[in-house]
This record gives C-alpha cells, sequence and structure tokens, in this order.
C-alpha cells in the first residue's frame, strides 16, 4: 500500500534561497548608489570647474575693465552650463528631487548662473552689445504651465542662441534667489518671467514673447542654425532651462 | 539607502514611494522563484533521467486512455492515429472516443475507429469536458488512466516513458508530459513554443519539489485509483487539470514530471483564440485557487502551498503592473509631446531632438529598476535553454525567444486582467469558442 505523503518541506533551501536573493538585491541597490555617487562626483566637479572659469571672467574682466572687449573670454562657460543643466535634470529624475545632494547641486547650479548673468550683463553693457537675459522662475509641483514654459524657452533659444535664459526653481530654499525674486518683485504666480528687467507672470507663448521684444529679431542668427549642443530641457521632469551660448 | 526609508517615514509615503515599494516587492519575489528553480535545477541536475530511444517495462498494467471530443472533426483523426501508434502492447491499452454532444461529423468519425476489442466510441449529450471523462472512469477497469485532448498527438514512446515512473516509485500517482508546440507556424505560435520549453523547465523543477499544481490535459497518466479514492472530475471553473492535480496535492499524492514524454499540441494561431484559452486557464487558476485557498502557506500541503500558488498569484499581479507602468510610461511620453506642441506650436517641434544621439555614460539609467530587471531577463533565458535541452535535446536560443517577450508582454496582461475581471463578477470562461484549427 502507498504512503501518500509530501516531500518534506526543504526549509534550509527556502532560507539559503531567501539569502541569494537578498544579497542579489542589496548588491544590485548598492551597485546603483555607487554609480549615481560617482554620478553626482562627476557633476560636482563640473561645477567647481565652471566656478573656476567664471571666477577667471571675473578677474579678467575686473583687470580689463578698461581694455578691449574681446579680450574676454566667455563663450566657455555656456556650452558647460547647458551641459551641467542636462545632467542635473537628469539626476532629478534618476536620482530623485528629495536627495539631499541632487538638492545641493542644484542650489551650487543656480548661484553659477546668477553669477553668470550678473557677469554677462556687465560685460554687455560695457561692450555695447545687444543681448536679451531671461530670468526664469518656475516650481516642480503642480505648474502645468512652467512646463510648457520650459518648452517655450526651450525653442526660443534654439530660435536666437544668443538669448541668454537662466531658470531658478522657485522654491528651492537658496537665499539668493530668495534674493533675486524680492529684487525683481517675483509673484508666486509662476511661472514667472524677467526679461530685461520687467517681470512677467503666468505663461507666455512664443509669439508673446517675440512680439513684446522686437529685438529679439536683432540677436536672431543670420542663417538660422540649431543649438549645436543639441541640449534642451527636459521638461518632463524639470524646468531647468539653461543658458546659451554668447558670441562676442 | 537607510537614510532614504528614514526620510520617507519621516515625511510620510508618497505615491511614487508607495509605487517604488510594489516594484521591489514584486521584483524580489520574482527573482526568489526564479532563483528557487534554478538552485533546484544544480540540485537535482543529476537526477533527471534520460530514456533510451527503446525502454522495457517488468510488466506492463492496463491502461485507458480517453478522447473527448467536441467539434474535432479536423483534427481527431490525428490524435487517434497517434495513440494507435504507441509503444504499448495492445491488449494492454484501451482507447475511450467520446464525442460530447458534437454538432458536426465528429461522431461519423469516431465511430469508424471502433472495434470492439480496444477502441470504443462512446456518444453522449454535451455535458463538458468533465463529464465525458468521468463518463470513462465509470466504464475504465484498467490500472492506469489517461486523457489526450482531441488537439494533441503523442509521441509514440510517450505512454512507456511516463509508465517507468510508475514501476520505479510506487507512490508515484500521476505523471506529466512535456508539452510541445506541434509544428509552430506564425509569430504567436512561436512565441508560444518558447513558453511551453520554459514551462517544461518549470514543471520538471516542480515535480522534484512536489509542487506540481497542473496534470495537463493533454495526456497526464494517473493511477486508477486517484479517482477511486478522492472521485470523479469536477467542472471546476472548466480547469478540471488543474483541479485534480491540487486535490492531489492536498491529500499529497505525488505527481511527477517525465520530461521526455513528448505530446505535441495545436497552439492556437491568432490572439482570439490565445485570449480565450489563456484568459481560462487564468480564471481556472485563480478560481480553483479560491476554491483551494485553505492550502495556501500551510507547510503541511509542501511545496504547492508554499511555493507554486503563491508565486504563481504574483505571477498574475506582477504582469498586470508591468503593464500599468508600460501603460503609464507611453501615456506620460504622449502627453508630454502634445502639451510641446501645444506650448509651441507643431512647427516649431525640434524633432531632431529625440534621435541625436551625443553618447555621454552619464545618461545611462542607473537605478537599481534596470539591474534587477536584466537579472530577471537572464534567469528566464537560463530556464528557457534548459527546458528546451530537457525537452527536444536543442541548444542555444532562438530567436522566438523575442517573441516571447513581446506577445507576453503586450498581450498577457489583457487576458490576465480579462480573467480576474471575470471572477469579480463571477463570469465562467467558457471552452466552447475555443476550437482550434490542424492545418
Amino acid at each position: 500500500m502507498p504512503t501518500h505523503e509530501h516531500e518534506p518541506n526543504d526549509w534550509k533551501k527556502y532560507i539559503i534561497v531567501f539569502f541569494i536573493t537578498v544579497t542579489i538585491f542589496v548588491g544590485g541597490l548598492s551597485f546603483s548608489n555607487y554609480l549615481n555617487n560617482k554620478k553626482l562626483d562627476q557633476l560636482k566637479s563640473i561645477e567647481s570647474t565652471i566656478s573656476l572659469d567664471l571666477m577667471s571672467s571675473e578677474t579678467q574682466y575686473s583687470l580689463l575693465e578698461e581694455q578691449s572687449c574681446r579680450d574676454i573670454s566667455t563663450s566657455v562657460l555656456s556650452s558647460e552650463l547647458n551641459s551641467l543643466a542636462d545632467k542635473i535634470s537628469y539626476s532629478e529624475s534618476n536620482i530623485g528631487t528629495e536627495n539631499i545632494d541632487v538638492i545641493s547641486l542644484k542650489k551650487y547650479y543656480s548661484l553659477l548662473e546668477i553669477k553668470d548673468y550678473l557677469l554677462m550683463k556687465k560685460i554687455t553693457e560695457r561692450c555695447g552689445e545687444k543681448s536679451i537675459f531671461v530670468l526664469y522662475f518656475y516650481k516642480n509641483d503642480n505648474c502645468e504651465d512652467c512646463t510648457r514654459q520650459g518648452y517655450v524657452l526651450t525653442s526660443l533659444r534654439e530660435k536666437y542662441p544668443n538669448l541668454r535664459v537662466y531658470s531658478f526653481d522657485y522654491n528651492l530654499d537658496s537665499p539668493a534667489i530668495k534674493s533675486m525674486t524680492s529684487i525683481y518683485k517675483v509673484p508666486d504666480d509662476l511661472p514667472a518671467l524677467v526679461i530685461n528687467g520687467r517681470v512677467y507672470s503666468g505663461f507666455k507663448t512664443i509669439e508673446e514673447i517675440e512680439k513684446t521684444f522686437p529685438e529679439l529679431e536683432a540677436i536672431a542668427p543670420k542663417e538660422t542654425t540649431k543649438s549645436k549642443s543639441g541640449t534642451t530641457t527636459k521638461p518632463t521632469t524639470t524646468k531647468t532651462t539653461t543658458t546659451s551660448t554668447v558670441k562676442n | 539607502m537607510l537614510k532614504n526609508i528614514g526620510n520617507m517615514i519621516y515625511w510620510g509615503l508618497t505615491m511614487g514611494d508607495i509605487y517604488s515599494i510594489v516594484f521591489y516587492t514584486f521584483s524580489f519575489v520574482a527573482m526568489y522563484a526564479q532563483i528557487f528553480f534554478f538552485v533546484t535545477f544544480l540540485e537535482k541536475r543529476k537526477h533527471i533521467v534520460h530514456n533510451p530511444a527503446k525502454i522495457d517495462l517488468d510488466n506492463y498494467p492496463t491502461v485507458t486512455v480517453v478522447v473527448p471530443c467536441y467539434n474535432e472533426e479536423k483534427t481527431i483523426h490525428k490524435t487517434v492515429k497517434s495513440l494507435l501508434e504507441l509503444d504499448y502492447p495492445k491488449d494492454r491499452l484501451k482507447l475511450f472516443l467520446i464525442d460530447d454532444g458534437s454538432k458536426d461529423n465528429t461522431w461519423n468519425i469516431i465511430k469508424e475507429f471502433d472495434n470492439g476489442s480496444n477502441i470504443f466510441a462512446f456518444n453522449k449529450p454535451n455535458g463538458g469536458k468533465h463529464t465525458a471523462l468521468n463518463l470513462a472512469l465509470e466504464k475504465s477497469d484498467s490500472e492506469f488512466f489517461g486523457c489526450l485532448d482531441s488537439d494533441s498527438m503523442v509521441h509514440p514512446q510517450a505512454l512507456i516513458r511516463m509508465m517507468k515512473y510508475f514501476e520505479k516509485d510506487p507512490n508515484t500517482m500521476a505523471v506529466a508530459p512535456s508539452i510541445i508546440v506541434h509544428e509552430p507556424k506564425n509569430f504567436l505560435q512561436k512565441a508560444q513554443s518558447v513558453e511551453y520549453d520554459l514551462s517544461i523547465y518549470t514543471k520538471k523543477m516542480l515535480g522534484f519539489l512536489g509542487g506540481i499544481h497542473v496534470t495537463p490535459g493533454p495526456f497526464s497518466i494517473f493511477r486508477k485509483r486517484v479517482f477511486d479514492e478522492l472521485g470523479p472530475y469536477h467542472k471546476a471553473h472548466n480547469t478540471e487539470d488543474q483541479e485534480i492535480a491540487l486535490r492531489m496535492q492536498e491529500h499529497a499524492y505525488k505527481i511527477d514530471h517525465c520530461p521526455d514524454a513528448y505530446v505535441y499540441t495545436i497552439a492556437p494561431d491568432t490572439v482570439p483564440k490565445l485570449y480565450r484559452q489563456r484568459q481560462r486557464w487564468i480564471y481556472g487558476f485563480i478560481n480553483n485557487l479560491k476554491d483551494y485557498r485553505h492550502m495556501l502557506f500551510r507547510k503541511k500541503y509542501g511545496a504547492v502551498a508554499l511555493f507554486t500558488l503563491p508565486s504563481g498569484l504574483f505571477g498574475v499581479i506582477g504582469v498586470i503592473f508591468l503593464m500599468v507602468n508600460v501603460l503609464m510610461n507611453l501615456t506620460r511620453f504622449v502627453y508630454n509631446k502634445i502639451e510641446e506642441i501645444q506650448a509651441i506650436g507643431f512647427s516649431n517641434i525640434n524633432w531632431g531632438n529625440g534621435f541625436s544621439f551625443h553618447f555621454d555614460w552619464f545618461f545611462i539609467n542607473t537605478r537599481a529598476v534596470l539591474w534587477f530587471t536584466l537579472i530577471m531577463y537572464v534567469f528566464v533565458l537560463i530556464s528557457i535553454i534548459v527546458g528546451r535541452k530537457l525537452a527536444e535535446n536543442k541548444s542555444g536560443i532562438p530567436i522566438s525567444v523575442l517573441y516571447y517577450a513581446i506577445v507576453y508582454t503586450v498581450i498577457a496582461p489583457f487576458w490576465m486582467l480579462k480573467a480576474i475581471y471575470n471572477t469579480i463578477i463571477s463570469k465562467e470562461s467558457s471552452w466552447t469558442f475555443e476550437r482550434r484549427v490542424a492545418k
């Protein structure tokens, strides 16, 4: 007569497999963490390079105040800021907007933008260049119009490579951004744009901006070429729009 | 990572966090199941028997094989012919061909086979597959009992190889065969072919664990006393082959799997047919699981309760979760594109952007999700490779693995959702329209 009995449960195997799985799991998480940290390190090093470049430009500017404008090199900065913006934007989606390191990199990036903005303003004023500066304030959460404004600015930047767009996360806890918003009296009705010192709040289309600033035509390149870097904002996640190339 | 978990608890869980937790839970369980199979394979691979081309038994017990038919005029001939070519003494093997109230010419065809000695044809009003099987059980006086669906054909050595398992172990109460897709022709059948090979691997491993939860309609062989002791087939949500296996597991009756007992089945060749078949299977799985839920996680029921049923359930939910995930990403992408077009106008869209690639390793996705997905793909590939080796002694990875991946991520979630939906509204999945046509 056959006996009906289940195979005894191989508890040891259940447990061993559990530990193997945990090991692979933790391994995967740490490996991912390791690579993310590598990326953050890369961002830090880019930021310090940019900071160095900025300082060098500022110093040059102070030294050569009375000299020819052409001697001040500025073009290096912009493309680096561009690529940095893309990478920070990507990290926000990949590593997380709440990540402390990402937030601090973003704060630093905002400071670099402000410094670049101040310096460029001085240079263009002194050298009598035609240039349009756009300060763009956005927030990450619950702002559909910010996303759309991001698209508009990216598109404008492609159309007018000499247009300089600096974007700031309104909610980023940064005293410098707070100062900017209070100087320009930026309302909390976002998105908000400060174009050559004037404040506009709410979504603005390409046509509206073009109409308000006929000067844009003056800085348009003679032959329409797409921005070489190919970098645009990634508005799916953030609106860190970037500066564009300045040609002296 | 700990810091993140700390933050989560501190700040309260956002939707994204819940999503991540669900995702990681599924990844973990899926990986656990795959590793469990793989460890079993490494442990037992020496025990996988490969029968020589021809084997003998010490004695040949009597076997009844029943072929329940419903509107099978096109395939029944091939099915019966394959049974007639079985390498088994004719006087020890009886064939019962049962017409379950067909509306086509099936009865006239099977009547021709009736010879009054070892092939018998029966005709009864339509009552469902389980009633045809139970009629055969009533009429059978053999020691062993099996069924062959009328869309399948057997390998000549299939029966004798399975009988060897019974001879070697008197505790073995049922043996399941290896099911192979018969001459896969189109995309869909090739995809299923890969799936069937994969399930030969999982079935063999479940056999080692004592965790088989289906004795498939195509040619599972039972000791007849299983039915004498546990009762006849039940309707079981049109998946009587799942129910009987669960009932056997409930009573600790041993079910084994014979990897080289080949049964060739005609796989559905169109999406609607496949959809209906799978919807029935999944519906049956969910509802039989409901009926046998008292077994879940109870250690006295062995591996089927601790491993097979829970991972099957997780599998169903996991596939749906995966689809929701894919759909959400797709929707988000389309939505963003539309929003972009609305914001800047169609003519200003820089279409080149999505396609111009300048490589920067920075933009390679390094989220843990990606590693887990990769690891899972590797395990599934290993399973397919081993399954193919076990099943047909083929090596390498066929291109149809890709078809399999496509079919099962794109279509499978729909039949699973439908099966769940039907369970909720208590609507039986029907056999009726699931007729396949042999070519």
